[in-house]
């Protein structure tokens, strides 16, 4: 069977990375006795997936992965077999079964929300000033790698959120599609502000319906 | 300067680990790490393992003393690591001190700080991790207020280059001398609370030098405070006393009577560490006696789990943690009285469940291969043997006696049953060794690869490991000089320029620099700590890794405290020699140890002690011990000479 999981990697597990997550979950699996099915070959490797890689140090709410099994097993008895044996830092939100042949999970993202924090106080009017240039512009022409690339296409949506107690937050959609994919500090860059002083946290993934 | 607080050390971090490699070392959050409430834990401990987090985080020896601390109600235990250079970088720059992954509090906070200090080149990262906790580096400096700093480990086993740093060693095992020693400081503790007792009026710093005589009256706890060492005109030591009535003039090795239940719960990194996996301890020592070997000769009696107890830990470890491998550590897995049905047990249990099983040091004969093949799902591993030494004439003198044609046979059944790739480890700078002694590896490495070619094609590969001998404390060859610089150079180059024409050998060697570094710690004496803390001053630390090689600071070091090195490394002992750690005993007395030497210039073998005992020292040094746990476990034979008149056969070690 396969069986979609939505969950969220916050705090330490903020640190671990998009092959040891991998690892990470094919061991609480193997902790549940959950029977994952693994490919054929000298090196069998599980049949887990992750919908987008997402970056080391961002928190998410919305992580979904796609696991088959080799046997059917009602998804309350996963969702209850798994939750000891996953570190603190990781919580299922979500599982579901999913047709077996429905298209793979990276083929089917489209873009992703991001919450960005900000640990140093800034100015906000400045700051929806910065924000409304950038999306008023019609490119936003940046280098990453030594290539260049227009970042404006890939700005779904940016907003500048304050709150009734002053404190202010971005909260932007970004392309994420496979060959088009616009990360959050770039676009912060774009805006002056230096990703170290923030806190990103990815909300949703968005799939095609 | 004030002390961070756990949320202060979070914030910051959060600034800095994106621009170090792998930050998932410094965050902890891993499964089966323990997080208890710091409030409710009258004594804290934090345990250390002064390399990178991904060598010590499967460390066993802190793992079993980190779970006997968090199973006291009155305690708790967490773990710090040694950052890598560009995080110590860092956090320096940021003001961020030492802290524990799982509470982020700086090491400071703690009541007791315990090192393992397995190998002497942690020496200098034991330095630079109390200073970047922010407490003094010297004991002498610290007063109440500072943690108490203990270490423990086979190094300890001369624990005198470190006596500047180190409060207390704790000189054996551990896993009942921890409890001995949180006991003591809660009572201190609560004495010192107490009006109406003397201790209520202590100065800060006499507080702190009455608790630590309270820590010499618990058995296998040395306080180097409490001695003093003279020397010899020569710059021999003359002898090492205790400088108080009460404190043991001989401070005896501790060890458990039965090996307690084994952790289950090991820690599961959420990044990649050198070795992910669950090892179960199946014994404890060795009857072998090969002479080079330290932990051969400090960690007897051999004493051997039952088959249930390693399979169910096994078990229970593979379930909790979720690893992929499983290792059965033993010193020389084929002196397992029952491993044939370990074997049979094991590959029963975890038939179908895609485990690796590694069954290290096993012993140079057929049947290691057909143990392995029972473990082996598929054999892309290679198979590896430590043969130690290339010709009979070594392996005599080492104690370490195989025919050559067993490692010939052997090798060829285990290329001829499929495993491609045979691991061949040697030393070089065995004493007396001579060119044609390594012209000998070189010999047999190419018998070993042609043979192998005969029955399996030229798809066959061999790897020799060849390291070069460091003579060590508390073995037969303590008296030896270590092979020069030189020496080792022309050795190696011999070997490379020899076995690396046949592009199927691999050949992998220790830079000489790198050994001479251990060769002096080890067998240092009290003023090798100033030497330490200069090189370190000077920038050494990881001293055995590429990036922290720091040979010419070391060089310096010496000249600066007026000391030779040569005569901590290629000097040949005198028979009378009084050693720097003559004061402390693993139990295996001297004059064995010195025969033992003697035999070895002879090229004589002792055989198997499991088969009959030459008297080492442990039986009547732990006669009582035994006497309450006479069970199976205990590998010693059964003396027939009544104890009492064994005792009187000993001389006193050092006498």
């Amino acid at each position: 069977m396969r069986v979609r999981i939505t969950f969220s990697k916050q705090g330490a597990l903020r640190y671990t990375g998009h092959l040891d997550l991998h690892r990470l979950w094919e061991r609480a699996m193997r902790r549940a006795s959950l029977p994952i099915s693994y490919s054929q070959g000298f090196h069998p490797q599980p049949k887990i997936s992750l919908a987008a890689a997402l970056p080391l140090g961002f928190a998410s709410r919305s992580e979904v992965l796609d696991v088959r099994l080799n046997e059917e097993i009602p998804v309350e008895n996963i969702s209850s077999r798994l939750k000891d044996n996953l570190p603190a830092d990781i919580r299922i939100l979500n599982i579901e079964s999913v047709e077996e042949h429905a298209p793979a999970l990276q083929t089917q993202v489209l873009s992703a929300v991001y919450d960005i924090h900000l640990t140093e106080p800034v100015d906000g009017a400045e700051l929806t000033r910065m924000v409304e240039a950038l999306m008023m512009s019609e490119s936003a022409v940046r280098e990453r790698r030594g290539k260049s690339y227009d970042l404006r296409p890939l700005i779904e949506m940016l907003s500048v959120v304050t709150e009734a107690s002053g404190n202010v937050w971005l909260r932007m959609t970004l392309a994420a599609r496979e060959g088009a994919t616009g990360r959050p500090e770039e676009v912060l860059n774009a805006l002056g502000i230096a990703p170290e002083y923030t806190r990103i946290e990815r909300t949703r993934l968005v799939f095609k319906n | 300067m004030s002390v961070l607080t756990a949320e202060q050390v979070e914030l910051k971090l959060d600034r800095i680990l994106l621009k170090v490699q792998k930050p998932g070392r410094y965050v902890g959050g891993e499964l089966n790490s323990i997080r208890k409430d710091w409030e409710k834990a009258q004594t804290k401990v934090a345990f250390v393992f002064p390399d990178i987090y991904d060598i010590g985080v499967s460390n066993v020896g802190l793992k079993i003393l980190y779970d006997q601390v968090n199973q006291r109600e009155d305690a708790l235990a967490e773990r710090a690591y040694a950052p890598w250079l560009d995080m110590e970088e860092l956090m320096r720059e940021h003001g961020i001190p030492l802290y524990t992954l799982e509470s982020k509090r700086p090491l400071a906070c703690f009541d007791l700080i315990g090192f393992t200090l397995p190998y002497e080149t942690l020496y200098t990262n034991t330095l630079n991790i109390l200073d970047l906790a922010g407490i003094p580096i010297r004991s002498m400096e610290r007063d109440e207020s500072h943690p108490i700093i203990i270490a423990g480990g086979h190094s300890a086993t001369n624990p005198e280059p470190m006596h500047a740093f180190i409060d207390a060693f704790a000189i054996g095992e551990g896993e009942e001398v921890i409890h001995d020693i949180i006991n003591a400081i809660q009572a201190f503790k609560a004495k010192r609370k107490d009006e109406g007792n003397p201790l209520f009026h202590l100065s800060s710093f006499d507080a702190r030098r009455e608790l630590l005589r309270e820590l010499t009256k618990i058995s296998g706890v040395y306080v180097p405070r409490f001695y003093e060492t003279m020397y010899m005109e020569d710059g021999t030591v003359a002898y090492t006393e205790p400088v108080l009535p009460d404190v043991p003039k001989t401070v005896n090795k501790r060890i458990v009577a039965k090996l307690p239940p084994p952790p289950t719960k090991f820690i599961v990194p959420n990044i990649e560490v050198i070795h992910n996996r669950v090892s179960v301890e199946i014994m404890r020592g060795c009857t072998r006696g090969c002479r080079f070997c330290q932990a051969g000769m400090i960690t007897r009696p051999v004493r051997e789990r039952t088959v249930q107890e390693v399979v169910d830990a096994a078990d229970a470890a593979v379930r909790a943690s979720g690893f992929e491998e499983l290792a059965l550590m033993s010193l020389s897995s084929s002196d397992y009285t029952y491993i044939n049905d370990l074997v049979d047990a094991i590959s029963k249990r975890f038939e179908g469940r895609k485990l690796t099983v590694n069954l290290p040091s096993l012993r140079i004969e057929s049947v290691s291969v057909d143990l392995m093949e029972k473990l082996k799902q598929h054999r892309s591993g290679g198979f590896t043997l430590a043969p130690e030494a290339a010709s009979e004439r070594m392996r005599r003198i080492i104690n370490k006696f195989i025919p050559d044609d067993d490692i010939i046979n052997t090798t060829r059944e285990i290329y001829r049953r499929g495993w491609t790739t045979i691991k061949l480890y040697f030393m070089i700078g065995h004493p007396s060794e001579t060119l044609e002694d390594v012209q000998a590896i070189v010999d047999l490495c190419r018998r070993v690869i042609e043979e192998g070619r005969k029955v399996a094609g030229w798809k066959v590969k061999l790897h020799a490991g060849v390291s070069t001998f460091v003579p060590k404390p508390q073995t037969p060859f303590q008296w030896v000089a270590c092979d020069t610089r030189g020496s080792v150079l022309e050795k190696q180059a011999l070997l490379k320029r020899q076995l690396l024409k046949d592009k199927n050998i691999k050949l992998s060697w220790t830079k000489p620099e790198d050994t001479l570094v251990e060769a002096w710690l080890s067998r240092g004496d009290r003023r090798m700590a100033d030497v330490i803390y200069s090189a370190w001053k000077n920038g050494a630390k990881f001293d055995a890794w590429e990036e922290g090689r720091k040979y010419e600071t070391w060089i310096a070091a010496f000249e600066e405290h007026g000391l030779d090195p040569a005569f901590y490394t290629h000097r040949q002992r005198r028979t009378d020699e009084v050693f720097p750690w003559e004061h402390i005993t693993a139990a295996v007395r001297k004059n064995f140890l010195f025969q033992d030497f003697r035999m070895s210039l002879e090229g004589q073998i002792r055989v198997d002690c499991r088969l009959n005992c030459f008297a080492c020292g442990i039986l009547p040094t732990f006669a009582n011990l035994r006497r309450e746990n006479p069970g199976e476990g205990w590998k010693c034979p059964d003396v027939k000479t009544p104890a009492r008149k064994i005792n009187m056969e000993l001389p006193v070690v050092g006498d």
